[in-house]
C-alpha cells in the first residue's frame, strides 16, 4: 500500500485579493478523513482549490502529490446530453482507468445507466458526480460539499464509499455541514484562521 | 486525448447544434450576398472567392464561445484541469473537435455554394485547398479567443473584438489564395504562407490558451 | 545605485514619478510648442505638396508614437509576467488609450494629408489598413482590461493578448503588404539622412517628435498613478470590510 499524506503549512489564501484565511496548517495521513468546517464565505472553496492546485497560494506551503488529487466541485461536471455510463466511461478514460461497473454499482446507478444524465434529479446527479470519484483511482480526494441534495439513504451509501476508500489507504479532506458518520474522522474548525484586518500577506500589499 | 475528442464531437451531434447550425449560417450568409450586390453573374463570379472565405470565417465565429464556455459553466473544466490530461492537451484537442464540427463541413459544404456565387470552374480546387489549410487556424485562433473570454457573463462579442483580428492574415492569404486560383493564376505563395500561419498558430497557440485558462480557473 | 526594480513597488514608483512629473510634462509642452510653431510658421511650403506638407507634424510622430506604444506595452506585459511587478501591468494599461488615440491621430491627419494628395480619403493600402488593424488590437485589448474585474486575472490575461496580439499585428503586416503594394511614401524618416527630408523639414520635426514622446511619458505616469490610487483604494477598502 502506498503511503502518502496531504500536508498544508501555513497557507494563506485569497479571494479576489482579499485574504481569507491565514496560517492554516494540518495534516491527513493515509486512511484518514478531514472535514473542514466553517460559516458560508470563510473560504472552505478556495482553500480546496488552493490544495488541489487551481489556484495559487499567497503564502506558505501545500506538499500533496498532484498526480493523486482529484478533486469534486460544487458542479459536477456532467454533460446532459450523454447517458449516466457515457459521462464515467469518459472520466475512467482520461484518467486510464476502467472501472465503470463498479463505480455503477457501488453508488446504486445500474438502473439509470443509460437514461441522459439531464433527465436526473439533482440527488441522482449527485450520486454519478460520486461515482466519477471512483473510476479515477486516485487516492487523494478533495471534496467540497459532496452529500448537498442528497437523502439520508444516498449519504449513507456515500459514507459507506469513503470509509471503503480510507481503508485502503486514501485520504478525503472535504467540506459538509451534516454528520456523515465517519468514525474517526478528523474535524477542523476554519473560524481560528479567519484573515484579520491586519494581515499583511494579500496580494495587494504591495499597495497599502 | 481521444477520449475527449469522442466526447466533445458526440456532445455536438447530441446537441444538434455543432455540424447544423455553422452550415446554415454559411448557406445563409452566402445567400443573402447577391441581393446585397445585385444577381450580374459576373460581379458575382469575381467577388465568390472573398465571399466564400468571409462567410466560412463568420460560420466558424458563431460557434467559437461554445468551446470551453460549455465545459467552464457545469464544473467538467475544473475537472479537467486536475485531470491527468496536460491543459495544453485539453485546448487544442477542444479546437480540434471544433474544427471537426465547423471546419471540415463548410470545406465540404463550399464548393456546392460556390456553384451558387458562380465560381469560375478553375478555382474550385484552390477554393477547397485554401479552406482546408485556413479552418484549422480560425479554429486555434478561436479557441484562444473563447480561452480568453471564457469566465466572463457577456463574453461573444468581446470574443468576436478579440478574435477578428487575429483572423486578418488567415483571411488574406487564404482569400488571396482562392482568388488567384480563381483567375487561373498561381497560388503556391499564398498556400505556403497560409500553411505556415496554420502549422504555426497549431503548434503554439495551445500554450498560449492554456495559460489564459489556468488565470481563468483560479 | 538603487537597482531599477525598486521602482517596481507602485508607493515607490508614485513618489518618484509625481516629483519629475512637472519637469516631464514643462519639456513636452515646451518641445511640442516650439516645434508645431517652427513647423507650422517659420518652414518653406514644400515645392510639390504645398502647405499640406505642415501635417506632417502631427501625421509622422503620432504614426511613430501608435507603433512604439504597442512595442512599450509589450514590454511592460512581458516584465509582468515574468516578474510580476503590479506598476509595470498598470503602466500597460495606462498606456493603451493613449496608443489607441495616438494611432486615431495618425488615421485621421493621414486621411485629411491624403485627400490633397491622392484625392481620396482612404485607400486600402497596407501602411493605412495596417494602422486599422492597429487600431483594432488597441481596442480589443481595452475592452478586455475593462470587461476583467479582478484586477490580476485582468493584467494575466491581457498580457498574454498583447504577446499573442503582437505576432498577429506583426503578421497582419506582412500579410497585408503581400495583399496589396500601396500608394504610401516610403518612411519619411530614417537614421540614414542620405534618403531623408531636407534640414528645414527635419529639425522642427524632431522636436515634435520628442514633444510626443515627452507627452505620451507624461499621460502614463499620470494615468499610471491613477490606476495605483484606484487599486490602493480597494485594497484599502477591502480590508476595511475584513476589520
Amino acid at each position: 500500500m502506498t503511503c502518502m499524506e496531504l500536508r498544508v503549512e501555513n497557507l494563506t489564501v485569497s479571494r479576489g485579493g482579499l485574504p481569507l484565511l491565514q496560517g492554516v496548517r494540518f495534516c491527513v495521513a493515509s486512511g484518514q478523513a478531514l472535514i473542514l468546517r466553517g460559516p458560508n464565505g470563510i473560504g472552505k472553496t478556495t482553500l480546496l482549490r488552493t490544495v488541489a492546485g487551481l489556484q495559487p497560494a499567497v503564502s506558505g506551503d501545500v506538499s500533496v502529490d498532484l498526480d493523486e488529487v482529484c478533486y469534486a466541485a460544487h458542479l459536477d461536471g456532467l454533460k446532459t446530453t450523454l447517458s449516466v455510463e457515457e459521462n464515467l466511461r469518459f472520466w475512467a478514460d482520461v484518467f486510464g482507468t476502467d472501472d465503470v461497473e463498479t463505480a455503477l454499482e457501488r453508488l446504486n446507478l445500474n438502473e439509470l445507466r443509460t437514461r441522459h444524465a439531464g433527465t436526473l434529479s439533482s440527488g441522482q446527479k449527485r450520486r454519478l458526480g460520486l461515482a466519477r470519484l471512483l473510476v479515477t483511482g486516485r487516492m487523494i480526494w478533495i471534496l467540497d460539499e459532496p452529500t448537498v441534495s442528497l437523502d439520508a439513504a444516498s449519504v449513507a451509501l456515500f459514507a459507506d464509499v469513503v470509509r471503503a476508500h480510507l481503508a485502503r489507504g486514501g485520504i478525503a479532506l472535504l467540506t459538509t455541514h451534516i454528520e456523515l458518520g465517519l468514525e474517526d474522522a478528523q474535524v477542523l474548525e476554519l473560524n481560528p484562521f479567519e484573515a484579520k484586518g491586519g494581515a499583511n500577506d494579500s496580494a495587494d500589499e504591495a499597495f497599502l | 486525448m481521444i477520449a475527449l475528442l469522442v466526447r466533445d464531437l458526440r456532445l455536438a451531434v447530441r446537441a444538434g447544434g455543432g455540424f447544423g447550425l455553422g452550415l446554415a449560417f454559411f448557406l445563409i450568409v452566402v445567400v443573402l450576398v447577391p441581393f446585397g450586390v445585385g444577381p450580374d453573374t459576373a460581379l458575382l463570379s469575381r467577388i465568390a472567392p472573398g465571399v466564400l472565405w468571409i462567410a466560412a470565417l463568420l460560420a466558424c465565429l458563431l460557434s467559437l464561445d461554445r468551446i470551453f464556455a460549455l465545459d467552464f459553466e457545469d464544473g467538467s473544466l475544473d475537472l479537467l484541469a486536475t485531470s491527468p490530461l496536460p491543459l495544453e492537451g485539453v485546448a487544442a484537442v477542444k479546437a480540434l473537435a471544433h474544427w471537426v464540427t465547423t471546419g471540415l463541413p463548410l470545406v465540404l459544404a463550399a464548393p456546392v455554394l460556390g456553384l451558387l456565387m458562380n465560381l469560375p470552374l478553375a478555382g474550385y480546387t484552390a477554393l477547397m485547398i485554401s479552406l482546408m489549410l485556413g479552418t484549422p487556424a480560425l479554429s486555434v485562433i478561436g479557441a484562444f479567443g473563447a480561452a480568453l473570454t471564457v469566465g466572463l457573463k457577456r463574453g461573444g462579442l468581446l470574443m468576436s473584438l478579440l478574435v477578428l483580428p487575429m483572423y486578418v492574415p488567415t483571411l488574406i492569404f487564404g482569400a488571396e489564395m482562392a482568388r488567384r486560383g480563381a483567375e487561373g493564376l498561381d497560388y503556391s505563395a499564398p498556400m505556403f504562407m497560409l500553411a505556415g500561419i496554420s502549422a504555426g498558430a497549431l503548434a503554439l497557440l495551445p500554450f498560449a490558451s492554456a495559460a489564459v485558462l489556468r488565470v481563468n480557473l483560479r | 545605485m538603487a537597482s531599477l526594480w525598486e521602482y517596481a513597488n507602485p508607493l515607490k514608483f508614485m513618489r518618484t514619478s509625481e516629483r519629475v512629473l512637472p519637469y516631464v510634462a514643462g519639456a513636452a509642452l515646451l518641445c511640442l510648442v516650439g516645434g508645431l510653431v517652427w513647423g507650422f510658421f517659420f518652414t518653406p511650403d514644400d515645392y510639390r505638396q504645398g502647405a499640406t506638407i505642415k501635417i506632417f507634424y502631427l501625421h509622422v510622430p503620432s504614426a511613430m508614437m501608435a507603433i512604439n506604444i504597442w512595442v512599450m506595452m509589450l514590454i511592460t506585459s512581458l516584465v509582468w509576467l515574468v516578474r510580476r511587478h503590479h506598476v509595470s501591468a498598470l503602466a500597460a494599461r495606462a498606456a493603451a488609450p493613449v496608443g489607441a488615440v495616438m494611432t486615431l491621430i495618425a488615421l485621421v491627419t493621414g486621411a485629411i494629408w491624403g485627400q490633397p494628395m491622392w484625392g481620396t480619403w482612404w485607400v486600402w493600402d497596407p501602411r493605412l489598413t495596417s494602422f486599422l488593424i492597429l487600431f483594432l488590437f488597441y481596442l480589443g485589448y481595452m475592452a478586455l482590461w475593462a470587461a476583467i474585474d479582478d484586477d490580476d486575472t485582468a493584467a494575466d490575461l491581457t498580457s498574454v493578448l498583447c504577446l499573442v496580439g503582437s505576432v498577429f499585428a506583426v503578421l497582419s503586416r506582412y500579410a497585408v503588404n503581400f495583399w496589396n503594394q500601396g500608394l504610401h511614401q516610403g518612411a519619411s524618416l530614417s537614421l540614414d539622412k542620405a534618403e531623408n527630408v531636407a534640414d528645414v523639414f527635419w529639425y522642427p520635426a524632431l522636436l515634435c517628435i520628442a514633444g510626443f514622446v515627452l507627452l505620451f511619458v507624461t499621460l502614463v505616469i499620470i494615468r499610471t498613478n491613477t490606476e495605483i490610487r484606484a487599486r490602493r483604494m480597494r485594497a484599502l477598502l477591502a480590508r476595511e470590510q475584513v476589520a
